[in-house]
């Protein structure tokens, strides 16, 4: 063997032990946790933005898997001798460059073979999403003020998006993407909004996540995705309710403004319900009357605009009748009768009104009308039953007041009887 | 001859009526300023009756299974004719039979009427009050209705902290380790058979013991009565005392009708045994001062159970007062007056309890 060979030879055994020695640093599942952490040691102490706290890296989950700085930073922790522990010769890489950051984190949360050893849930695919985002897509244009892993996970805290103190845990997503679209400063050069999280904290949605704290409420992520974060287009936007709104954006599909919205380049759903600031609809939204939506588009005269006067006096006769023998029932309740039965009843009269307010979804009249008059025979009959349960209880008070007449009738017989038989001078 | 002679004359003929009544044609009754507490006895028999009539009325439509009985109350209430008001009529007299037996229980006792010869008679109401008590329990479970359910489980629970027996009274009561369709079934039978024959049988001996030692008069009036004997007053029990007796009935029958016209009687809904118990779960108002007792006594009580503890002090207080003619020594008035403090203790505890327990969340 020359010399030349045995260089080349003991070069190439050199790399692939350095490979080895990396992959083992990687994978931290199999390797020892170093006692020493000599990184800890010194940026538990120092100010920011250089000090980590013990609190911060403990509560972290990849560092309560085994993983340490070195895993994402390089150098060697074992080290107390800061030109070793951070030193060339131990790979150490210092702040990690933002546009570095999510081929960074890919490096293992793309790796499925080892994603599966901690979390076999865990999807693989974020980097892939992050890279049709808006966000990777300008990063890769070379805007670093897009938002990366870290801007959303956090740095050395990161917990899993269950912990409720996560920043990605569904209640604080808004909050989170809000740090960076709120801010009308940060934001300039984009040319977007920024009061989304404004109008989103005032909808329905936010109150259904926030006050009623239903996690399945959604929140920025789950309209626009979460790492391919991006406004779902025009023609996308009745698929992205429907995931949730299923039956609405049925009847939608089977109506006449598929089409025409299709044609004006309107955005199905939004147009009427608008996006961020989503109200619970209420049903001044139909009809002819000055808040209604139809208006924007239907005037006086056209079909669509007798459609909707009709369709909304439908949904008001119906509330109405409701309303009525509800009024009927409780008076009966109060007084004292049994009325569980036409009470329990009441639900199938609001089911209905419930349907024929989905069914509007249709924009037909006559399909309306069925739900309509299912719900008005329920009502109707719950409020017979309750006037019925009223006249029972008037034919009662009645014959109280003749059985009392009676009672104090023959008290007062009784009375004179007495004073009759005990009177000394008869 | 009308048709009441005639019938008069058959039965003397036959079982010599006039001498049967005899008796109660020469009984009677002191006539004085605390003379209205007298009527309360005769009240409490009179719902009693009303009970007696409006439970069989009852048990024609009543179903007492798990899966029938709220439902069967429901059918009484909205279909049958009258079942609202003859439900609703048991539901108030049973609440009023409890208000006038405690009631006429302290006027006898702070009217000093058991004194002697009347200890047994007193013994006999006593047992009668606990028995109404045993009434109110078990009739509460038997419309399966959520607040009665939750309430027996609770009492069956507290009855089951009785020292040494307390396991086996509560399964003997629950008819097994849960309140089930067993314990519906076995309050049922307490309900409609046992405790109604138990009271009858009762009810025929103080009726009979009132009769044979007449109506007592208060010792302050005996005094006075002995120093001027002019001012003694007396009526004919019959028909004088027996008429203004009727009275008082007619007015009870009255309050009972208005009670059941104008605030019939709430069924509330089904129990649920595999639903958690709701806020709130109280038993029925005369049980409240124990109930509100129990619930403050600490778990424990130096090295004794806190409840068990209040169960005993309960069990004590109730046999000292069943015997409690037996512990006023002939003619000494300072046990009168220990016993008349007692009772307005009495009275004044449950009265404080029994607000507090409402009151109080």
């Amino acid at each position: 063997m020359t010399q030349g060979s045995l260089k080349l030879l003991l070069r190439t055994l050199g790399i692939l032990l350095l490979f080895a020695l990396v992959l083992a640093g990687a994978s931290p599942i199999h390797a020892q946790t170093p006692a020493k952490n000599s990184c800890l040691d010194c940026h538990s102490i120092m100010p920011e933005p250089l000090g980590v706290t013990t609190e911060q890296f403990t509560a972290d989950i990849h560092s309560q898997k085994g993983f340490t700085c070195a895993n994402c930073h390089g150098g060697d922790p074992a080290s107390d001798d800061p030109t070793v522990s951070m030193g060339r010769a131990a790979g150490f890489k210092g702040k990690i460059a933002r546009a570095q950051v999510p081929a960074l984190c890919a490096s293992c949360h793309s790796n499925a073979a080892m994603i599966r050893r901690y979390n076999p849930s865990l999807r693989t695919d974020q980097f892939s999403q992050y890279q049709t985002s808006v966000h990777g897509q300008l990063l890769v244009r070379g805007n670093s003020k897009v938002a990366v892993c870290t801007d959303c996970h956090s740095v050395h805290g990161i917990r899993p998006a269950s912990d409720s103190r996560s920043s990605v845990h569904p209640v604080n997503v808004a909050k989170t993407c809000a740090r960076c679209h709120a801010d009308s400063d940060y934001m300039k050069g984009f040319s977007i909004p920024t009061d989304q999280f404004a109008s989103y904290s005032a909808s329905v949605h936010h109150e259904a996540l926030t006050v009623r704290g239903d996690l399945s409420a959604p929140t920025c992520t789950t309209c626009h995705g979460n790492h391919g974060a991006a406004p779902p287009g025009v023609a996308s936007v009745e698929n992205v309710c429907a995931t949730c709104h299923v039956f609405q954006a049925q009847l939608f599909d089977t109506s006449r403004h598929k089409e025409a919205f299709a044609a004006m380049q309107l955005p199905g759903c939004v147009t009427c319900h608008s996006n961020h600031r989503i109200q619970r609809p209420s049903d001044d939204m139909i009809g002819t009357n000055a808040e209604a939506v139809c208006i924007t588009c239907h005037s006086d005269g056209d079909a669509g605009f007798a459609a909707a006067a009709n369709m909304r006096a439908q949904l008001d006769g119906l509330v109405k009748a409701i309303h009525q023998a509800q009024e009927v029932l409780d008076r009966a309740e109060q007084s004292g009768m049994e009325i569980s039965g036409p009470k329990l009843n009441q639900a199938q009269a609001r089911d209905a009104l419930t349907k024929a307010r989905v069914t509007i979804h249709s924009f037909q009249p006559g399909r309306v009308a069925e739900d309509i008059q299912e719900g008005l025979k329920a009502s109707s009959a719950n409020l017979q039953a309750g006037m019925e349960a009223l006249a029972e209880r008037d034919y009662r008070r009645i014959g109280l007041a003749v059985s009392l007449l009676t009672i104090v009738l023959v008290l007062i017989a009784l009375r004179l009887y007495i004073r009759k038989i005990e009177n000394p001078n008869p | 001859m009308n048709v009441f002679a005639r019938v008069r004359d058959w039965l003397d003929e036959r079982f010599g009526w006039a001498e049967m009544i005899a008796p109660l044609r020469k009984k009677t009754v002191p006539q004085h300023r605390y003379s209205y507490w007298y009527y309360l006895g005769g009240i409490t028999l009179f719902l009693f009756l009303v009970q007696v009539g409006t439970g069989m009325l009852l048990l024609l439509y009543y179903k007492p299974t798990a899966n029938e009985a709220f439902e069967s109350v429901q059918h009484i209430m909205t279909q049958v004719k009258f079942g609202w008001l003859v439900r609703s009529i048991h539901s108030w007299a049973a609440n009023l039979m409890v208000f006038t037996a405690f009631a006429h229980m302290f006027s006898v006792l702070f009217l000093h009427a058991y004194r002697k010869p009347r200890e047994l008679t007193w013994v006999s109401g006593m047992a009668l009050l606990f028995l109404v008590m045993g009434f109110g329990f078990s009739g509460y479970l038997l419309p399966w209705n959520t607040l009665a359910f939750f309430a027996t489980k609770v009492g069956t629970d507290i009855a089951g902290q009785v020292p040494l027996i307390g396991a086996q009274l509560k399964i003997l009561l629950r008819g097994g380790e849960e309140v089930t369709g067993a314990t519906l079934t076995r309050f049922f039978g307490l309900h409609v058979a046992l405790l109604p024959g138990l009271t009858t049988l009762l009810i025929a001996l103080h009726l009979a013991l009132v009769q044979k030692f007449g109506i007592s008069v208060p010792p302050s009036l005996e005094a006075e009565w002995s120093a001027q004997p002019v001012e003694r007053r007396e009526m004919k029990f019959f028909p004088n005392f027996f008429l203004r007796e009727l009275m008082a009935w007619y007015i009870a029958l009255g309050v009972l009708g208005a009670l059941a016209a104008l605030a019939p009687w709430e069924l509330g809904t089904k129990a649920d045994p595999f639903a958690p118990a709701p806020a709130g779960i109280r038993p029925e108002w005369y049980f409240m001062f124990m109930f509100q007792t129990l619930k403050l006594i600490p778990a424990k009580v130096w090295f004794v159970d806190g409840e068990a503890l209040g169960i005993l002090t309960f069990s004590g207080a109730a046999l000292v007062w069943l015997v409690l003619p037996f512990l006023e020594r002939e003619g000494s008035r300072r046990a009168r007056q220990w016993l008349f403090g007692a009772g307005i203790f009495a009275l004044a505890y449950m009265a404080v309890m029994t607000v507090y327990g409402y009151v109080a969340k």
